[in-house]
């Protein structure tokens, strides 16, 4: 537990983006999975991923981050070409 | 060529000046169009943030989303806060204690800290001319304290403090014209937006920030929570909100109206309503009245935009 004599003055945050570490990936029920000979690289995913956790891979293909995916499913319900597709976390 | 813009995901900036590791919740639509608006504004911003959802899932003690320097207000004066901090930064900037060059200021809030609680500070923050920008991100209603009605609740909708019964329909009024109030303080820039249209959103932020003077931004921003529907078809609820004219994009430039995204034929209103719970006790004549009004504020913005 955390006295007042360990916070900052003000109770400032003093690096930026910190959020980043904190593991919202647990909340996933479900998750998606890219069917790559399906995917044309549009990036539509990325762009409409509320948690900014679809990055791209070096051959240009998007990557997902296991530790913020919050498994919501827009990216699967917004690809045309139905590449995405949800799968329990179960499985 | 130059007349071309190019819009793919990939040349959008790739900087994210909204970090994931928020606690929205599942399927947040204002959490993407905050993702939006961040990426479009870049470094050189300040953001003047109301109390709200964007407030306390961003900024839980000791994490912060943010990567510009964000400050949190009272519900009711994010825009004198930021009429402040622009007017601290132009001072600082004359007497040489602050680096040249031009800062964003920014102010957010929901809708009902735009719509009803910080109105009067809006209105004169846009009265007295102050270079900045203020985005509305519109839920329509106070999501973050557990669903009451606002002004933005459209007429019908279920919410908390609006149950629909034997004497009640819901929402008794119509969402208030908050566009067509900032319209009326003759600022240089007001637009609406949606996250279904990431580029128009970007575009319209961007134009926005480098109009001289106050520009007022109003986002349509689902709420699977509130609105009872599905996480994954957030997005598709707000293209539905666009296509079915519940939400026309339009965008006023000193005055001047745009209808940026216009149908030939709007889509039933039932396709965007089915989806979600709110109003799902809505009678078929009821349907029809709300489907009447809105395709009347559609053909009236179409009116405004041709003269």
């Amino acid at each position: 537990m955390l006295s007042w004599k360990d916070i900052p003055m003000g109770a400032i945050v003093q690096t930026p983006g910190s959020a980043k570490e904190y593991r919202t990936g647990d909340w996933r029920s479900q998750r998606p999975v890219w069917d790559l000979s399906k995917c044309i690289k549009c990036g539509l995913c990325y762009i409409y991923c509320p948690d900014a956790s679809i990055g791209w891979k070096d051959d240009g293909y998007p990557q997902w981050d296991e530790f913020h995916c919050k498994g919501c499913g827009i990216c699967a319900t917004e690809c045309w070409t139905k590449a995405i597709n949800l799968v329990e976390e179960t499985e | 060529m130059e007349k071309y813009g190019l819009y793919t995901p990939r040349v959008a900036p790739q900087k994210e000046y909204f970090a994931a590791g928020h606690r929205a919740c599942v399927g947040c639509g204002e959490m993407l169009a905050v993702r939006l608006v961040c990426k479009a504004l870049g470094k050189e911003t300040i953001v003047i943030n109301s109390t709200g959802c964007i407030e306390i899932v961003s900024s839980l003690f000791p994490d912060t989303s943010w990567e510009v320097p964000w400050m949190h207000t009272l519900f009711e004066n994010s825009a004198a806060v930021a009429s402040g901090v622009e007017s601290a930064i132009k001072v600082m900037q004359r007497k040489g204690k602050y680096a040249d060059g031009k800062v964003n200021v920014v102010a957010m809030g929901g809708d009902g800290a735009t719509l009803d609680i910080g109105m009067q500070a809006l209105s004169g923050a846009m009265e007295r001319g102050h270079d900045f920008v203020y985005v509305c991100y519109d839920n329509e209603a106070y999501m973050n304290t557990g669903i009451q009605r606002s002004s933005a609740t459209p007429y019908g909708a279920m919410t908390t403090t609006s149950p629909p019964g034997k004497k009640s329909i819901g929402q008794q009024t119509w969402k208030k014209d908050m566009p067509a109030i900032a319209v009326a303080h003759n600022i240089p820039y007001v637009a609406t937006a949606s996250p279904a249209y990431p580029f128009d959103l970007m575009e319209k932020v961007k134009k926005a920030a480098a109009t001289k003077g106050p520009a007022y931004l109003q986002i349509f921003s689902p709420c699977p929570t509130g609105w009872r529907s599905a996480g994954e078809i957030s997005v598709k609820l707000a293209r539905l909100a666009v296509e079915t004219g519940a939400f026309p994009l339009y965008e006023v430039e000193n005055g001047k109206y745009n209808l940026t995204m216009d149908f030939e034929k709007l889509r039933p209103i039932t396709d965007y309503m089915k989806p979600q719970g709110r109003y799902r006790h809505l009678t078929e004549s009821d349907i029809v009245l709300i489907e009447k009004k809105l395709h009347e504020q559609v053909q009236e913005l179409r009116d405004k935009s041709s003269r």
